[in-house]
């Protein structure tokens, strides 16, 4: 296997001990009300365990390492292989940004697919995390001319640009602010990520993120076992269940390891570009400050670190 | 008798006014509303077991007639409450049981509120993640861990105050005025504030230009009005046919009139908006566009019901403002059935469903609800309503047939 180009990061901290700690004095309570309901109390452990889950933050690192046990032993069982959960914190010193050259973007979904199998999206239902936008050169970036269900035998079709949309990462993001249960955050590396144990599925976030980047599991998630990606991260691509919400997580699993999101690598004519926004060396600082670089829906005062830009 | 067994003997008298003692036409009601409630829960298994995809939502329009059903409940409690205000200042005769039954409105609108939220959410188990101090609401920022709030705070005030009176009226014993009072008072401010909460919940989306309006709470507030006091009017003249219950014309009149008022300014403050959208024609006139009519040469399956709620908010206005229809039973009761079918769709479709059409990267879906969504939806109502009934029955029977109340042959 060809060695992968990796992302210029600062050196790996050991993890941080510690989460918030809450106490929750009424769990107790609840895990007997639980398990008044659930019928067949010891056959049931499981979904009691689930009902009963605590928020990431409330986590303590001993009970996280449980978790994340529990999780592998459960994931590795369903889908027929080894299964690698982590939470990986993230570093100090970095801040996430992604660019896109709209000038060399064909529309050819290939990150929309690629992107589908680094982070175990749902087949059937279909799910993904990238919308790639058809628009008409003269009318320029216009959303409301967009289609996102273009269906041409080659790409690009005459006359038409593409756009891929997807989580802008928002620093100010307006479904971290609407969520009625702190179920999604903004995490110091910039990443909104989403804690699927704790979701209600109320689906406020998908009204408030003005991107249409959230996807929320209106059946249960289908993943061929074969085609499974067994390595995984909490805030990340391990498998979600019905009823509750995900979105694009700048591959959290592999960003926080040093390596590109899947998207970028898979690009056949490097539209995509992504790198640590306070390293003043990086590519991405580059464009920003030398490409003509704009954001989507600026006046909403979300603050993306999504840039789009025209390389050519 | 001990408090225990006051209680008890309490709860299973009202049991047994509640289902004993109805006419033919009581009972053929009960039997409609448990249909409803019957056939809703095949549709809800069906849905608990498959997921919201039975549902027609997508991730385009996320929202649907589920939560159009709770925006439009929400107002109806709100409104229920509200007339105790005009009951004063008038000094209507009844003004105890016109509160008492626009509290009992007012719970059973809040449990549909409710149950509307719980059958639209994906996990309902995890409901219990909003609940203070034992799940984790996002507060100060999210506006529906506000609106939970006020829900339940205004539910149990109501709550309590309705069955407080009637328990007092059961024993024959003098209800504590003070008590009832100051807590009718804190639920007028408290009913504004639900339908307030429940606006800002879509008004402070600036990703949706639909709902990204600062009148849209008073128009909630405007449109309350009008549902509300429909559904207690019809009450009322039900009840003074069947029972002792009394209540002049001219109240009745009074209320009609009260709604003309708030309907009037309901359509001011939606011409303002129209005029808004359609003189300035920016992109955001989409919505508009298929509310009304339709987008990409499109008809959008929302567009007859839109032209219908406009429609039967001007029959029903001039209705209640001219004095001569206003006065007229028949008339009246037309314009009641016209302004609650109004404001329904209002809530139900016209509000919800442009929101997110188009949605925010331009595409359209257009949503209609399925029969599972239907299904569910009339069961909420069946719940709704049975309960509703029930508590009105009992309350009736302990105000107006007990032995101890100055008991008068019903008028027919």
């Amino acid at each position: 296997m060809r060695e992968l180009p990796t992302l210029p990061m600062p050196a790996p901290e050991p993890p941080a001990e510690g989460y918030t700690r809450r106490e929750a004095l009424v769990m107790g309570l609840f895990a007997l009300a639980a398990a008044a309901t659930t019928t067949g109390c010891a056959a049931d452990k499981l979904a009691l365990d689930d009902f009963v889950a605590k928020h990431f933050k409330d986590l303590s690192p001993a009970e996280l390492q449980d978790r994340l046990a529990q999780m592998e032993k459960r994931y590795t069982e369903s889908y027929g292989k080894p299964v690698k959960v982590s939470a990986t914190p993230a570093q100090e010193g970095v801040l996430f940004g992604y660019a896109l050259d709209l000038s060399r973007c064909i529309g050819c979904r290939k990150c929309v697919y690629g992107c589908v199998e680094e982070n175990n999206q749902s087949r059937d239902p279909q799910t993904h995390w990238i919308t790639v936008l058809e628009m008409d050169k003269e009318g320029g970036v216009n959303l409301q001319n967009a289609n996102a269900f273009y269906d041409h035998e080659t790409v690009p079709a005459p006359g038409k640009f593409y756009m891929p949309v997807a989580c802008q990462q928002c620093e100010n993001p307006p479904c971290v602010k609407v969520c009625p249960v702190e179920a999604t955050w903004r995490e110091p590396d910039g990443i909104v990520v989403i804690d699927y144990d704790w979701c209600i599925g109320c689906r406020n976030c998908i009204a408030g993120c003005p991107y249409g980047a959230r996807r929320f599991n209106w059946g249960t998630p289908g993943i061929p076992k074969d085609e499974f990606n067994p390595v995984t991260e909490y805030l990340g691509n391990r498998p979600r269940q019905r009823g509750v919400v995900e979105k694009c997580t700048f591959c959290i699993q592999r960003v926080r390891q040093g390596l590109y999101p899947k998207c970028v690598e898979v690009c056949p004519v490097g539209a995509r570009k992504f790198g640590n926004l306070l390293d003043p060396e990086s590519e991405i600082r580059y464009i920003i400050e030398n490409k003509r670089v704009y954001i989507l829906k600026e006046e909403l005062n979300t603050q993306p670190k999504f840039f789009y830009y025209y390389g050519l | 008798m001990t408090l225990i067994s006051k209680v008890g003997n309490f709860v299973t008298g009202t049991a047994r006014m509640a289902f004993l003692g109805g006419n033919r036409y009581y009972y053929a009601w009960l039997a409609v509303l448990g249909l409803c409630i019957v056939q809703a829960s095949f549709a809800f298994a069906h849905q608990f077991q498959y997921g919201l995809i039975s549902t027609s939502m997508r991730d385009s329009v996320s929202w649907g007639f589920y939560i159009g059903n709770f925006t439009f409940f929400v107002g109806v409690a709100a409104a229920a409450v509200l007339l105790v205000v005009p009951a004063y200042v008038y000094d209507w005769k009844p003004i105890k049981e016109v509160a008492l039954f626009g509290e009992l409105l007012a719970v059973a609108s809040i449990v549909m509120c409710l149950l509307f939220v719980l059958v639209d959410i994906g996990r309902p188990d995890r409901f219990w993640h909003i609940i203070p101090f034992i799940g984790r609401m996002n507060l100060p920022s999210a506006i529906m861990a506000w609106d939970a709030i006020v829900l339940n705070i205004y539910l149990a005030v109501n709550l309590v105050v309705a069955s407080y009176l009637v328990y007092c009226g059961y024993h024959g014993i003098h209800y504590n005025r003070k008590f009832v009072w100051s807590l009718v008072i804190f639920s007028i401010p408290m009913a504004i504030s639900i339908h307030t909460v429940t606006a800002f919940l879509y008004n402070g989306m600036a990703s949706r230009p639909y709902w990204n309006s600062a009148i849209l709470a008073p128009r909630f507030i405007a449109s309350a009005f009008c549902s509300g006091p429909a559904l207690l009017l019809i009450l009322f003249q039900i009840l003074r046919k069947v029972s002792a219950f009394e209540i002049k014309d001219e109240a009745i009149h009074k209320v009609a009139e009260l709604m003309a008022y708030a309907m009037g300014f309901n359509l001011f403050l939606f011409g303002a908006e129209v005029f808004k959208e359609y003189y300035s024609n920016t992109h955001e006139l989409v919505h508009y566009q298929y509310l009304f009519a339709g987008l990409d040469g499109k008809a959008s399956p929302i567009a007859l019901y839109a032209w219908m709620s406009l429609a039967f908010a001007v029959i029903s206005f001039f209705l209640f403002l001219i004095p001569k229809t206003r006065r007229n039973m028949v008339t009246m009761n037309i314009g009641c059935v016209l302004i609650y079918a109004s404001v329904y769709i209002e809530k139900g479709i016209a509000l919800i469903i442009p929101g997110f059409t188009p949605d925010q990267l331009g595409q359209v879906y257009a949503y209609v609800p399925s029969s599972t969504e239907l299904r569910v939806a009339a069961g909420v109502f069946g719940v709704g309503f049975l309960l509703f009934t029930l508590m009105v029955k009992v309350s009736v029977a302990i105000l107006f047939e007990r032995p101890q109340a100055e008991a008068q042959p019903a008028h027919a």
